[in-house]
């Protein structure tokens, strides 16, 4: 599995633990949208908690946007910007 | 029977915002999360105005968080919009009201969005926590006439202090 993929994949568990969505993960691809699938302004704060504490990182506050937090592609999309952003540092 | 007549209400000078956030949820957040989850969300100020009664820092809490939600509502900010939740702050004031005090971002989206006055109300019991803020815009709805926020903040060091009434327990 490339590391993209296990990213997505450790994206998708946290997604699934904290995103309280109202559709099962399974039925969720990964460009889909979290907040048409249930998830609320709260729920994605323990998302961006979660997903820090597992990999390291701190969303910056340029990165504080809805946009950011859309679907599972996106989400790891801001992450290889910032472990860019880390490794070119 | 079916209305015969109709008429459009206009509300292009008010707009209104509501949130209700679960207590449960947020007391769970605290304590997943600790202070990483405070600090990401409160400033300072909230904070000890919140954790001064621990019995209740949960249900004020979530009453914070719902009336920044609230406010983004009435901002209407676009998905590209970077919002730091400590920009909304909730202010509570010596005789028991709160005001929303802005910072920041939430200046900018203020005057982008022609806000010239905001209101909230807040209500908090066991389960739930509920705000509601109401802002006047400009006639046009756009920044003409709009507030000059960042002036207001620069007399105030603190942040900018918008016409906001309610009570807090």
């Amino acid at each position: 599995m490339s590391e993209e993929l296990m990213v997505r994949e450790r994206i998708r568990v946290i997604v699934g633990e904290h995103g309280r969505l109202s559709i099962a993960m399974d039925q969720l691809n990964d460009d889909a949208s979290l907040y048409q699938a249930g998830l609320t302004s709260h729920a994605s704060v323990n998302l961006m908690l979660a997903i820090e504490e597992s990999f390291g990182i701190e969303f910056p506050e340029r990165m504080l946007r809805r946009r950011t937090f859309e679907s599972i592609s996106s989400i790891a999309a801001a992450m290889r910007e910032l472990t860019q952003m880390n490794s070119a540092a | 029977m079916a209305p015969r007549t109709a008429e459009h209400m206009p509300s292009s000078s008010l707009r209104v915002g509501v949130d209700l956030v679960r207590v449960a949820d947020v007391t769970a957040s605290i304590a997943r999360f600790g202070a990483r989850y405070t600090e990401r969300l409160f400033t300072a100020g909230e904070r000890a105005y919140c954790d001064a009664n621990t019995a209740r820092a949960a249900e004020r809490y979530a009453a914070r968080f719902a009336a920044k939600e609230a406010t983004l509502k009435v901002f209407r900010p676009s998905p590209h919009d970077a919002v730091d939740p400590r920009s909304i702050e909730v202010r509570q004031l010596a005789d028991g009201a709160c005001e929303i005090v802005l910072h920041d971002i939430a200046i900018a989206l203020a005057r982008r969005s022609g806000i010239t006055e905001l209101s909230v109300s807040m209500s908090h019991e066991q389960e739930y926590a509920t705000a509601t803020v109401v802002v006047r815009l400009t006639p046009s709805g756009g920044t003409t006439g709009a507030r000059d926020w960042s002036a207001v903040g620069a007399e105030s060091a603190e942040g900018n202090r918008p016409t906001s009434t309610s009570s807090d327990e």
